[in-house]
């Protein structure tokens, strides 16, 4: 149920003025709780930064995330997590 | 990316006929600045907290909805877990727990001059709630106000 509880508490605290960002390793969940926006990462549950002790693969997932709040939402927006990328 | 199909019988029984619930939170709200110049706050299910913190109580019928501040500068190795759910492998955020609550990364990211600040405060709470209404209603609106107090630019979640 965590999907749901983060998704929520995420909604809150957008509603309240604050952009947020989400991971989310349970799309089909995530796309019933619809909070503003969320990247799907291709990691099993427990793992939504990707792998422990892998601090590059972490912090991608980190910076893709972040950019999310770079982006005006009027619906639920989810995004594939595309691997690595570049400078933001 | 796990999917409902993947998990063991009884939560996927459940979790495929449970309600779920959402909030409107339209109109959505857009950070407005550069991330270079955003203090960032991370919050997390993963039920992380303090040994000087009362641990998640596992026994509140449908779910325990309260949250633990973490401050930035936590050793997180430090920290303890108090999830009860069996529905997820809890043994990379035993090893490592950056993998919810990123706060080694969050740091050499400021270094590193991609996101401004780290948030003096992040937040822990049990994701294992099925009554979600005090964790909408209690829990949720105090986070918020403290990222204001905080002011913080933008959150990241993390479930687990």
């Amino acid at each position: 149920m965590c999907h749901q509880s983060v998704g929520l508490v995420q909604s809150v605290i957008e509603k309240s003025g604050i952009p947020t960002a989400s991971v989310t390793l349970l799309r089909e969940v995530t796309e019933r709780v619809q909070p503003p926006r969320a990247l799907a990462v291709e990691r099993p549950l427990g793992y939504p930064l990707g792998e422990p002790g892998n601090a590059a693969f972490q912090k991608s997932i980190i910076i893709a995330a972040l950019k999310l709040v770079l982006r005006p939402v009027d619906e639920p927006l989810i995004l594939d997590f595309e691997g690595p990328s570049g400078a933001c | 990316m796990a999917r409902l199909s993947d998990l063991k019988l009884k939560y996927r029984l459940y979790m495929q006929a449970y309600p779920y619930r959402h909030i409107d939170w339209r109109p959505g709200v857009q950070l407005r600045k550069f991330l270079r110049e955003s203090k960032i706050a991370v919050v997390t299910s993963a039920a992380f907290y303090s040994a000087e913190q009362r641990p998640f109580d596992p026994s509140v019928r449908r779910g325990d909805y309260s949250y633990r501040e973490i401050p930035e500068d936590t050793a997180l190795e430090t920290l303890r877990i108090g999830h009860k759910s069996d529905a997820f492998d809890h043994t990379g955020i035993e090893r490592d727990k950056n993998l919810a609550l990123p706060l080694d990364q969050l740091r050499e990211l400021r270094q590193g001059g991609l996101i401004g600040e780290v948030a003096k405060r992040h937040y822990s709470f049990m994701g294992s709630i099925t009554a979600p209404a005090r964790l909408v209603n209690v829990t949720a609106p105090e986070i918020a106000r403290k990222l204001a107090e905080d002011e913080v630019d933008a959150v990241l979640l993390t479930p687990v």
